[in-house]
Order: C-alpha cells, then sequence, then structure tokens
C-alpha cells in the first residue's frame, strides 16, 4: 500500500507491504543506511530514529504507522555533507564509539536528550541511553561525549563573552 | 625495538578517522551493500537436539512466487567440501547445513532463497521436514564417559582433544609443598553477540570466473577457506575488505554461512545474500564462546608461595570443531599468569555435544584461565589467613626477571606488576576503601573486594595449532601494510584485512606519519580487496597494534631509506652524511637541501637523477612476521605463544542486598600496562568495553539450553548484555612498560578488561558473601542464583543460632 512519509523534513511517497517495518522501509525504499537492524525484537535500540523528535525502535514500528509523522533519522542531523552536528563532532572528540553500528541512534538518542535537557547530570545521560545497546565501548566515552556536547551547545547559545559552567 | 626519539603523533589523544562516518549514518555495513537482483536466504532450523533427517519436502515452499530454490545438506554438501577442522578429526565433519543429521536444536537444515527476506521467511514455515529423534549428550562430563552417544559416531567418543602436559617437577613440587588445596570453578557458555549479527553477500560472475563477497567478517585466511570448500581457485574468490564489520570480538568467522550463499550465487546466478536475524545468530550463527570446566590444585608454602599448579580444563565445544579446541591451547602461553609458579601441569579436554558449536571469543580463552587462576591465588589467601593483595605480591615474577620464561615454554617480554599495583593501590585509597567496604557492611549489605592480576597475551600468533595438532605446522602469522606515494606526494597506505571497530586506520596512519614525520591526517588509507591485498591474518589475537603497527613502520621505514638513497646520489654522501626532517633531507653541512616534492619528481620523473638499480617511484611494502615467532613446539609441548603480554590489576567494590541478590559495582579500578600506547582514546575504549564484556559475562550472559537441549535465551529478553545501567564509572590507571620485541615498545589491549573483570567480579562476590561461610564458583553469577544462596545460607544461621 502507499504511505507518505515525512522523512528529514521531505515529504516521501513509497510503496509498502503492511508488515513493513519502518527500519526495513528506511532503508530498502530510501536508502537511508543509518539505521541498523540490531535485534529486530526492540531491546538493543540500533534501529533508532526519531518520530516527532522522541527516539523510537523503527524495528517495532510498521512503516504505514509512521504516516503524518515527523521522522529524523541520523542523515537528517548533519548539517551538510561532510559537516557534523554539535553532537556528532562531540562523539569523535572523546571517541564514543567503536565499529560505529550502535551509533547512529546513539546520537539520535542524545539528540533528543539535549532537546529536553540542555543541561543533564551524568545519571540523566546514563539513563536516557541505557535503552541503546553499546557491545563496544562500555558507554564510557559515549556519556563522556554527550556531556562534552552540552557543554558545548550551552556555550554556543550563551551571550557574548562565554557562559561559565 | 627502534628508538624514535620524540614521539609527534604516536601516543597522542588524536582523533579517530574512521569515527566521522560513523556519527553521520555513513558506515558502509554488509547489509547497506545492494547488488541488482539480490536474492534473500533464511534458514529452517532443526527443532531437535539430535535427530536423522528423514525427508525434505520442499514442494510447498517451492509453489510459493518470489521462492526460487530449496537448498537441503545433501545437495550442498554434493557440491562443496567440509568446513576445516583445527584438529586432526576427519570424521567430525562439517557442512553448512545438516547432512543426515541434525546435531543441535537450532542447526540449520535447509536455506530457502526468495526475492525477498520476508518472502524466505514465509516459505521457511512450509518447508516439511520428518525427523526420527536421536539420543542426545548436553553435559560435557557426561560427553566424556565412554559410553556416551557420540554426536558424531564416525568419530567414535565425543573426545575431540585429551592431551596432558606436565612442564616442570610437578609431583616434586607437590610432593615438596606443606600445603595443597584445591577447587573447581565453571565459565558458563557466553559469547561476544555483536549488536550486527553476521552478513554476507556474494555474487558470482560467470564471465570473470569470479566469486564476488561481501561479508561482516573478522577471519584469518577467510577467502583460501571459501575457495576450498566452494572448489575454486583461491585467485578466484574476491573477498572486498572495504566493508564495516559491526563488532566481532572473535566470533565474526561466517565460513559456513558464505559458503551457503556462495553455492546459492553459483547455483542460480544471481548475487545471493544472507544477513542473520537474531535468532539464526545466536541459536545457530555457531559464535558461542567456551563453556568450561577447571579442576585447579596448588601446592603452596605457607608464605603463600605457589610452587605448581595442576589444571584440568575441560571444555563443551558443541556439535562441530572448527578452531575452537584450540582455545584450550592459547593459554598455554600464559598458564601462569603474572606469576612465578615453577611448574604445571595442564589437562585439555575437549569435548563434542549437542549444544551450537563455538568460535573464538575475544581473548581465546584467556578470560576463563585468567578467572581460574585468579580464584586459585584468592583461595590460597583465603586458606592461609593472607591479604589477597600481598599473596599476589609475594607470588608475582619481578620487574628484573624480564624477560621471563614460564614452564610452558613462552618467554614474557616485559612487565613491572608491582608498580602497577602500588600506583593502582595509591589511587583508590586502599585503607579507604576497605573502611567504605566496611562502612556499606554496617548498613546491613554484603559488601565486598574483589582484585584481578592478569595478562593479556598479544601479538597474535598460531602456535596453539602445531601445539595440537601435530600435522598443522605452521610457524608463521604474519601482517602486511604497502605505501605508495604518487606524483603529487600525497601518500597512500593499504592495509589488507577488515576491521570490526579497533581504528586499524587510525593505527596505520599514527604509525606511518610517525616515521615519515608526515601529518597522520594527510595520509590516505585504503582496503584492498583480498586478491590485491599482501597477506594478512585479521585482527584477532590482540595483535594489529604489534603487527599493523610493525608492518606499517618497517614499509615506512623502507620508505625512508629509498629517499635517503635517492639524496644521498644528488649530494654524493653516504647515508650518515644526510639529516631527514618532516619529509625533506638536507646534507649534514647544511649547506643543500631537498624538499619532500624534490625527492618525489626525481623518483617519479627523473630515473636519469636515481641512483642506479633504483626501481622509479616511490613505494614500499613490508610483510612483517610475529616477533619472537618462527619455532615449532618441543615434542613434550613447550611453545612461545604470542610476543607480548600486558597487564592488568582490577580493583572492584561490590555492594549486594541481601534481599535482592543484585550486586552493584560501587567503585571500578583498573590499572593497565600495554606498553607504548599508540592511540589513547583507543586503548582507553578497548579497556572500558571490555570490561563491560566481562561484566556481562561474569553477571549476566549465558546461552542456557534445557534438559531437551533446547536454547532457552535465544534473544536479548532472556540473553542479557549490559546496559549503561549495568556499567558502572571505570577509573583507568595507566602504566608503561614497553616491549622490547616490538618496533615502537607497544603492546596489545584489543582484549583488555575482559581478561580480568570477570575474575575481579567473582572475587568481589565472594568476599561479600564470604560472611555467610557461602561462595560461588560458577559464571555468571544470576542474581537469582546469588539470592537463592544469601537466602538459604541466612535461613540455616538463623536455626543453627
Amino acid at each position: 500500500m502507499k504511505v507518505e512519509l515525512t522523512v528529514n523534513g521531505e515529504s516521501r511517497l513509497t510503496e509498502v507491504e503492511p508488515r513493513k517495518s519502518l527500519l526495513d522501509c528506511l532503508r530498502d525504499n530510501f536508502n537511508l543506511n543509518g539505521a541498523h537492524a540490531g535485534c529486530e525484537h526492540g531491546v538493543c535500540g540500533a534501529c533508532t530514529v526519531l518520530v516527532d523528535g522522541q527516539p523510537v525502535r523503527s524495528c517495532l514500528m510498521f512503516a504505514v504507522q509512521a504516516d503524518g509523522y515527523a521522522i529524523t533519522t541520523i542523515e537528517g542531523l548533519t548539517p551538510a555533507p561532510g559537516e557534523l552536528s554539535v553532537i556528532q563532532d562531540a562523539f569523535c572528540e572523546t571517541h564514543g564509539m567503536q565499529c560505529g553500528y550502535c551509533t547512529p541512534a546513539m546520537v539520535l538518542t542524545a539528540h533528543a536528550l539535549l532537546q529536553r535537557n540542555a543541561a543533564p547530570t551524568r545519571e540523566e545521560i546514563v539513563e536516557s541511553i541505557s535503552g541503546n545497546i553499546c557491545r563496544c565501548t562500555g558507554y564510557g566515552q559515549i556519556v563522556e561525549a554527550i556531556a562534552l556536547a552540552a557543554d558545548r551547545l550551552s556555550r554556543a547559545n550563551a551571550p557574548q563573552g562565554g557562559a561559565v559552567r | 625495538m627502534s628508538a624514535i626519539a620524540k614521539l609527534r603523533y604516536v601516543s597522542t589523544p588524536r582523533r579517530v578517522r574512521e569515527d566521522r562516518r560513523f556519527v553521520a549514518g555513513h558506515g558502509r555495513y554488509v547489509a547497506d551493500i545492494k547488488a541488482e537482483g539480490t536474492l534473500h536466504v533464511a534458514l529452517v532450523a532443526s527443532p531437535h537436539a539430535a535427530a536423522r533427517i528423514v525427508s525434505i519436502d520442499a514442494s510447498a515452499a517451492l509453489a510459493m512466487p518470489g521462492v526460487h530454490h530449496v537448498l537441503t545438506g545433501e545437495e550442498l554438501a554434493a557440491g562443496t567440501d567440509p568446513l576445516m577442522n583445527g584438529l586432526d578429526t576427519p570424521e567430525v565433519r562439517r557442512y553448512p547445513l545438516a547432512v543426515g543429521q541434525a546435531r543441535y536444536a537450532g542447526e540449520w537444515v535447509a536455506a530457502v532463497v526468495a526475492d525477498s527476506r520476508a518472502l524466505a521467511e514465509d516459505a521457511a514455515e512450509r518447508v516439511r521436514i520428518s525427523y526420527e529423534v536421536l539420543p542426545y549428550v548436553l553435559d560435557a562430563e557426561r560427553a566424556l564417559e565412554p559410553d556416551s552417544t557420540p554426536v558424531h559416531p564416525g568419530h567414535g567418543s565425543n573426545v575431540l582433544l585429551d592431551r596432558t602436559f606436565v612442564w616442570g617437577e610437578v609431583d616434586k613440587h607437590f610432593a615438596e609443598s606443606p600445603y595443597e588445596l584445591s577447587f573447581r570453578v565453571i565459565w558458563g557458555r557466553s559469547s561476544t553477540v555483536p549488536i550486527e549479527t553476521f552478513g554476507v553477500l556474494a555474487s558470482w560472475d560467470p564471465w570473470r570466473n569470479m566469486l564476488e563477497v561481501w561479508a561482516s567478517i573478522q577471519m584469518p585466511k577467510y577467502s583460501d577457506q571459501i575457495a576450498r570448500a566452494v572448489r575454486l581457485p583461491a585467485n578466484a574468490v574476491r573477498v572486498h575488505q572495504d566493508v564495516d564489520v559491526g563488532g566481532s570480538y572473535g566470533v565474526k568467522r561466517g565460513i559456513k554461512q558464505t559458503v551457503i550463499v556462495a553455492y546459492l550465487s553459483r547455483r542460480l546466478g544471481r548475487p545471493v545474500r544472507l544477513i542473520e536475524d537474531r535468532l539464526e545468530n545466536m541459536r545457530a550463527g555457531d559464535a558461542h564462546g567456551p563453556d568450561r570446566i577447571f579442576d585447579v590444585s596448588v601446592a603452596f608454602n605457607a608464605e603463600g608461595i605457589i610452587r605448581s599448579m595442576k589444571m584440568r580444563a575441560l571444555d563443551n565445544v558443541g556439535a562441530y570443531a572448527g578452531r575452537s579446541p584450540f582455545q584450550l591451547g592459547k593459554p598455554v602461553g600464559a598458564i601462569v599468569g603474572p606469576y612465578q609458579i615453577q611448574s604445571v601441569q595442564y589437562r585439555a579436554v575437549s569435548v563434542t555435544t549437542n549444544k551450537a558449536a563455538q568460535e573464538a571469543v575475544r581473548g581465546f580463552g584467556q578470560a576463563p584461565t585468567n578467572y581460574a587462576i585468579e580464584t586459585a591465588i584468592d583461595k590460597v589467601a583465603e586458606k592461609l589467613g593472607l591479604d589477597r593483595i600481598e599473596m599476589r605480591r609475594r607470588n608475582f615474577i619481578r620487574k628484573e626477571q624480564f624477560p621471563y620464561l614460564i614452564p610452558s615454554g613462552s618467554t614474557y617480554d616485559s612487565g613491572d606488576y608491582h608498580t602497577v599495583v602500588a600506583k593502582v593501590l595509591d589511587h583508590v585509597q586502599w585503607p579507604a576503601l576497605e573502611q567504605e567496604r566496611d562502612r556499606l557492611r554496617a548498613k546491613g549489605l554484603l559488601a565486598g573486594i574483589g582484585i584481578a592480576a592478569c595478562l593479556e597475551p598479544s601479538g597474535g600468533n598460531s602456535s596453539f595449532e602445531p601445539l595440537l595438532n601435530p600435522k598443522n605446522t605452521t610457524t608463521t602469522w604474519m601482517d602486511s601494510c604497502r605505501i605508495n606515494v604518487d606524483l603529487l606526494g600525497d601518500i597512500t597506505v593499504t592495509i589488507h584485512t577488515t576491521s570490526s571497530g579497533q581504528g586499524h586506520e587510525t593505527l596505520a596512519a599514527t604509525v606511518v606519519g610517525e616515521v615519515l614525520e608526515i601529518d597522520p591526517d594527510k595520509i590516505r588509507i585504503m582496503r584492498p580487496d583480498s586478491l590485491t591485498s599482501l597477506p594478512s591474518n585479521s585482527p584477532v589475537g590482540s595483535r594489529m597494534a604489534i603487527m599493523l603497527g610493525g608492518a606499517a613502520f618497517h614499509a615506512a621505514h623502507k620508505l625512508k631509506r629509498k629517499l635517503l638513497r635517492i639524496a644521498g646520489h644528488q649530494f654524493g654522501l653516504a647515508g650518515d652524511q644526510l639529516v631527514y626532517a618532516g619529509g625533506g633531507i638536507a646534507a649534514r653541512d647544511g649547506k643543500r637541501k631537498l624538499s619532500w616534492m624534490d625527492l618525489v619528481l626525481i623518483a617519479h620523473r627523473h630515473i636519469h637523477m636515481m641512483p642506479p638499480d633504483t626501481e622509479p617511484g616511490l613505494e614500499a611494502s613490508h610483510i612483517y612476521q610475529v616477533p619472537t615467532g618462527g619455532i615449532l613446539p618441543t615434542p613434550d609441548g613447550r611453545v612461545q605463544m604470542y610476543p607480548c603480554h600486558s597487564f592488568e590489576f582490577h580493583v572492584i567494590l561490590v555492594a549486594i542486598d541481601p534481599d535482592l541478590g543484585k550486586p552493584e559495582i560501587r567503585r571500578y579500578v583498573i590499572g593497565h600496562d600495554c606498553g607504548t600506547v599508540i592511540n589513547p582514546h583507543i586503548v582507553k575504549g578497548m579497556t572500558l568495553g571490555g570490561i563491560a564484556h566481562g561484566i556481562g559475562a561474569a553477571l549476566l550472559e549465558e546461552f542456557v539450553y534445557d534438559e531437551q537441549g533446547q536454547m532457552i535465551t535465544q534473544s536479548f529478553m532472556d540473553y542479557l548484555l549490559p546496559s549503561s545501567h549495568e556499567v558502572p564509572k571505570v577509573e583507568i590507571v595507566h602504566h608503561c612498560t614497553p616491549s622490547p620485541f616490538t618496533v615502537l615498545g607497544q603492546k596489545g589491549s584489543g582484549e583488555s578488561g575482559y581478561l580480568g573483570a570477570p575474575a575481579a567480579i567473582s572475587g568481589a562476590i565472594n568476599d561479600a558473601i564470604r560472611p555467610l561461610g557461602i561462595s560461588v564458583g560458577k559464571l555468571p553469577i544470576r542474581i537469582s542464583a546469588l539470592s537463592d544462596a544469601v537466602a538459604a545460607a541466612r535461613a540455616k544461621s538463623s536455626v543453627t543460632s
């Protein structure tokens, strides 16, 4: 059946089987490969995308259910080809990844956290990523990356002269 | 070790170049690679632990539109050769799909090929297989008994390997020691379970006679094994190595999966891919880790000096062998851990059972062995009433004893264990940590401190192959690097393997940049396909800092020597009259100088200016032999296993609510010495990730089989991976004891943390529950088991009091 999805701000019409997951639709129909299949039963979080700004497991949502929502994938976070967002850059700064497989989902989850909480505590960061399994890093440098991004964002938004935290 | 006077790039916290593509979602994983006309595979699994396959009726599946083929084991076996066995066990025959008999529940019996994966799954449900159920065996000790049902009747028994090594005067040392104690510990079956399952895409090109393969792979000699199994010349198998691998930590060996799609692609004339789903991956990806029972005896004196050890390791490798029995061999290279144990008897026993097959897991058997050794140290300390840290200090090899030959024939390169321990104790403020434990106890919690000291053998050689299989005479496990400088003076370095998060592009660029004194960010790293690569043995055995680092270092020096010859020829000066700096070369008298671009131009355009007998162009390559390798084991089983030995020392504090039984790690400190660190971010990440993995193995993760042989932990809701809540903040205390055997003094770190964390956690929990008069000796230590044991102990003490 036909669905019209708003992906990264762009309206896209496509044909899907009713049983097709949003994850498979993004990957197969739109070639947006940044969302990854990990467990396909809603535990690992590697398939996370944002639906109306909230992290959602795209393996547990049918593409047809996403009709009418604003979907943001990792491809929608980069400001321009070759340019990184502040959060993406912070992940590079602290090496908050190894194999990179869970990384787009982690970055999106961090993005959603910092949208609603500009100055999260360590516990809040840990809580926010607790639904995203990373097998490589032990989470330490991911937590550091998100804290660093929060700090940088707060400085960027502070009045001239720089914020002191 | 060739000294570089002052390091510019090595050991500095430079960014990891791979990260840019990953944070943007532009990694290139196997499932991202799309070939026109690709067909998809789903597997039909055996519902029985052991069963004869009576018949397979695929007609209903084949009648579905879009279904192209149903491949059975019989057909596949007729068109391919069996997969390789590490040991000389020809009757333990292994094909990618069960042939005649299924040997574990979940084993793949047929492969369905369709236009989409969803359709293939639908069709798989319509394949009708009739089975005759057979007897089975799951327990390793039962499998060891002569009357147990053999998993492979042709082999005659379930014993794949039963070899006893005696290194030194074990009986004498036991007889002379005033004390001895014996115990059993069990390492439960878990694995690395990467978030990306194994996947492979194969495409046969009949016009070029070429099998193209893209895979999520970490396997030494992968293309050779595929070629052999599908009966193609090795130069007709082209493995694309520019595929990002979504985690492996040892297990992504993928031979059986690749043989299935390679065969199907040739048979059907279309690209065929198999991306395992989580159930296929966990139940039958043949990627489980060691499943091991240790029986250990140690002989010691009143001062706690351990003189001798006897260890029997009984490993349940599951239904097929592959390389997994070698996981009993690798720990031979560090069988005494960091201790001066003078003699060892080691009995390595490997049995088949009706469980899924094992594969290499991070450390290749070392983490379980370290857990057994560390348990011995704790038990001796307890028996003698000695402090556990003092106990370790007394037994440690001392700094001045290196290089140190251990009884099993390996020489440890270097180390300074006492200093690392002192630094860690200083960092944790040991008396304060003990006070904190006692404060928690006073509050009514069970609290304990765990300690583990262990080694990470690194530099991955394959000496365990000839050690355990006399027909195997392998003495090299080389790796390679090639450097080319183009006409514009830009540098391209090739590395010859896939990576699964280890940062090899950063590693190679850093080392080449260091030697050539050129900014690593300006160096391009490429991964040619397997046919245009030099030999590599892939990133196994914690080896790439040493092996790729060594190859890159030597290749860069070869290039530098060529530049020096070119400059010397222009100046009419010998090499010692020249100074290389930042890519340019000056005469020592300072009067003449050639820039990098001057030299590049001569090499690329001006053969008339080149020294005689010098090839034009600027290229250098190096195939690096494993340091200290190259020697076959002695007949009594002494062997130099790996060249380098990193050291780690864990101190942790665990608190347990006695009613819940849930261990909570309140503090985690690790002292880590892996010699010269090439990239601090990478080493830190490896250590933190290894600890997280160790927490999983110690507390959460296990592939559990029920009495019928069904695996009951087959999703992430039952097989629990540590989340950010389970992994505490970890404090790392650094120390650097360079290795004398490597080019920059580096050692391996790819298995760090994991090799000691389970022992430390077990030690902490045992320290916590000791006041109740109980102990635990099996990993993982599940919350339920712990709370039951605590409750029983408390009930008993309330009855007796």
